[in-house]
């Protein structure tokens, strides 16, 4: 088991330092100059030289790219003497819009964000898998082709396509829902749900309808086996034949994809809280990107890519307990 | 939306539908079996029947476009009230005989002629980006499962790699530093870099499985080359899994590329695309919804009849020759 953590440990490592040298290779060869931009139009030549020295822009790629990676661990500096700033770390550079901190600017949009991504993972997680028993148990019925035609039109319909429907009927036209902002939970929970809602519906659709395919076909799946038919054989209840026989095995793959789907949530988010204006960090990515801002960029990729390689990561360790057939190390 | 990452993989980790037929009860289905089982299916018929509506669309744009009277980068002053911020005159945001679809709020441009426009760029993108990830993704897919060894781990690993990617993100990161000239083929590239590891790490599977099968042993024995083995011998039974995935894979693909120009990191205005008209039409939703409606429809119902489409294919596939 040791080895095992060991190993993965490595894997991610390896992989996160490749996101990072990829990223940086793309911004830092194919962008344009940053110190230009930041200097503005009329800007003298000695200006340039200034913002690139202290920004350590002269640097040779693999000086600043060396220094951006120990940035992330150990802290960096700007400039010298008088103006030197310290970053703290896990620094990620300063806003070239703002002259904020990155790892701030993230930090501050980040609960709005783990609020949107929490919220629509239980909602997926719920509507998915409910809806993919319902479906099983009434295969062939109504019931199943209701369900299975709404998770078609659930995968098809493109996020703000449906963000913008939800928001001009529920809030325009018929009232029923406030626009979108980030109410804290503390300050009026009702509120919060209601301000909340539309977000968590419009991120966590495509994932419900593939978590309600999956399921049913799972489900469906497990229900042939043969240990389920010699458990219906050996007189059990049908309730527990589906609560120890079937439901686990049917389950197990919903674990494995809700792990990389949830980490992967930043990316969806990025379009949902645009839509609805919400002051997250996919927001601030889609702001960045307008304005150019690569730092910011940046530090959201980054963060999205540690996500992902967690959310890996903590996948295959829990897929260890929850199904027994895989046991790392001990029997193998 | 944007990426079906999970869903091309829970496709091709489930495998067959369970509850279709034995595969020892279906004789192997002829073309002309499949077609009518196809045909005789409405729904899958009404699907063909759009997106066939929009590749003609978007083939004869100019033509259309002729007969409705407005280019799609068209100014039309007069079709918007200025005391209103530009907002269109008329219901519906300016739908009439003049403007079919309605106006662009602001600058009065032809609805109409931006989606039939559109619809050429999505289509473009979306087919070249399925084309360039399905032939990456098959080759490799091929080399990596018939080679085995340290081939197979390589292409394997940056298989992995690229999977821990989140693609969106990347996407855009990428594509907000690439300069905006020839941005369609940026996209096209930049999608099928990211696209390709999900139907080669099926393809790989299946090759594995197949060949240890006799009549690959048979070929070898007679003295086949390793490229005739895997192109005449294993590719011919890659065909239907092949067909379903890269069905499944262009509505994928449509909605990434709108995703994209809905971020403004995609098709570059004054070029019109799907997602970017939905993107300017933001502003405006709650005053002109017909602005958002007709590009949003359009986009939904093309990403739906390609996906019910692959859903049906794959049905069909599977109660007949699919099972491998």
């Amino acid at each position: 088991m040791i080895r095992f953590l060991v190993n993965r440990l490595l894997g991610m490592a390896v992989v996160l330092f490749l996101v990072c040298l990829f990223t940086f290779v793309i911004f830092f060869v194919l962008s344009p100059d940053p110190a230009v931009q930041i200097c503005g139009k009329n800007c003298s030549v000695e200006a340039i030289d200034q913002i690139r020295a202290n920004l350590g822009l002269d640097q040779p790629f693999w000086a600043q790219f060396w220094t951006f990676i120990s940035g992330l661990f150990a802290g960096r500096t700007y400039g010298t003497g008088a103006n030197m700033i310290e970053c703290a770390a896990p620094c990620l550079g300063y806003s070239f819009q703002s002259s904020q901190p990155v790892t701030d600017m993230i930090l501050q949009r980040l609960p709005v964000s783990a609020t949107v991504a929490i919220g629509a993972a239980v909602l997926w997680l719920l509507a998915g898998v409910g809806g993919g028993l319902i479906s099983a148990v009434r295969e062939g019925r109504f019931a199943d082709r209701f369900i299975t035609g709404l998770s078609l039109t659930g995968m098809s319909i493109p996020n703000y396509v449906l963000g913008l429907s939800l928001q001009f009927l529920l809030v325009v036209t018929l009232g029923w829902l406030p626009f979108p902002q980030a109410v804290p939970f503390g300050e009026d929970p009702a509120q919060w749900f209601a301000n909340f809602l539309m977000p968590w519906i419009v991120l966590s659709i495509g994932a419900a309808a593939v978590y309600t395919r999956l399921t049913r076909a799972n489900v469906i799946e497990t229900l042939q086996e043969n240990y389920v038919r010699t458990a219906r054989a050996k007189g059990l209840s049908p309730g527990l034949v589906w609560r120890r026989h079937a439901l686990r095995p049917a389950l197990t793959p919903i674990v494995t994809i809700f792990g990389m789907d949830f980490a992967g949530l930043l990316g969806g988010a990025l379009i949902t809280e645009t839509v609805f204006g919400l002051n997250g960090v996919g927001k601030l990515a889609a702001d960045s990107i307008t304005k150019n801002d690569q730092p910011v960029i940046m530090g959201v990729t980054l963060l999205a890519a540690f996500l992902v390689v967690v959310g890996n990561m903590v996948v295959d360790l829990l897929y260890t307990t929850i199904d027994p057939r895989v046991r790392v190390g001990s029997t193998a | 939306m944007t990426f079906t990452s999970t869903e091309l993989e829970v496709e091709g980790a489930t495998g067959g539908e369970p509850g279709g037929e034995p595969a020892t009860a279906s004789p192997p289905a002829s073309g002309r079996r499949l077609a009518r089982t196809f045909l005789r299916d409405r729904v899958a018929v009404a699907c063909c029947v759009y997106i066939l509506l929009i590749v003609l669309m978007a083939l004869t744009a100019p033509l259309l476009v002729k007969l409705s009277g407005y280019g799609p980068l068209e100014f039309d002053q007069s079709a918007v009230d200025p005391n209103l911020g530009g907002l269109p005159l008329g219901w519906g945001g300016g739908i009439g005989a003049e403007h079919w679809f309605g106006v662009e709020p602001g600058s009065g441009r032809d609805i109409f002629a931006r989606i039939v426009y559109g619809a050429r760029v999505s289509m473009t993108i979306a087919l070249l980006a399925t084309a360039l990830t399905s032939t990456l993704g098959i080759v490799f897919g091929l080399v990596a499962g018939y080679f085995g060894g340290r081939v197979d781990m390589l292409i394997s690993r940056v298989m992995e790699f690229l999977m821990a990617f989140p693609a969106l993100i990347f996407m855009i990161a990428v594509l907000s530093a690439l300069p905006a000239e020839n941005r369609q083929y940026l996209l096209v590239l930049v999608i099928s870099f990211f696209g390709w590891p999900y139907l080669a790490r099926i393809v790989r599977g299946q090759t594995m499985s197949i060949k240890e099968r006799e009549f690959v042993e048979s070929a070898k024995a007679s003295g086949a080359t390793s490229a005739q083995i895997i192109f005449k011998e294993i590719l011919p039974n890659l065909t239907s899994t092949i067909i379903v995935m890269t069905t499944l894979a262009v509505p994928g693909y449509v909605g990434t590329e709108a995703g994209l120009s809905f971020l403004g990191v995609g098709v570059v205005p004054p070029t019109p695309s799907w997602g970017q008209m939905i993107a300017s039409s933001v502003p405006w939703y709650a005053v002109d919804p017909a602005y958002f409606l007709f590009p949003g429809t359009f986009l939904f119902l093309l990403v739906l009849s390609f996906t019910v489409l692959g859903d049906r294919i794959r049905k069909i596939a599977e109660s007949g020759e699919g099972r491998v």
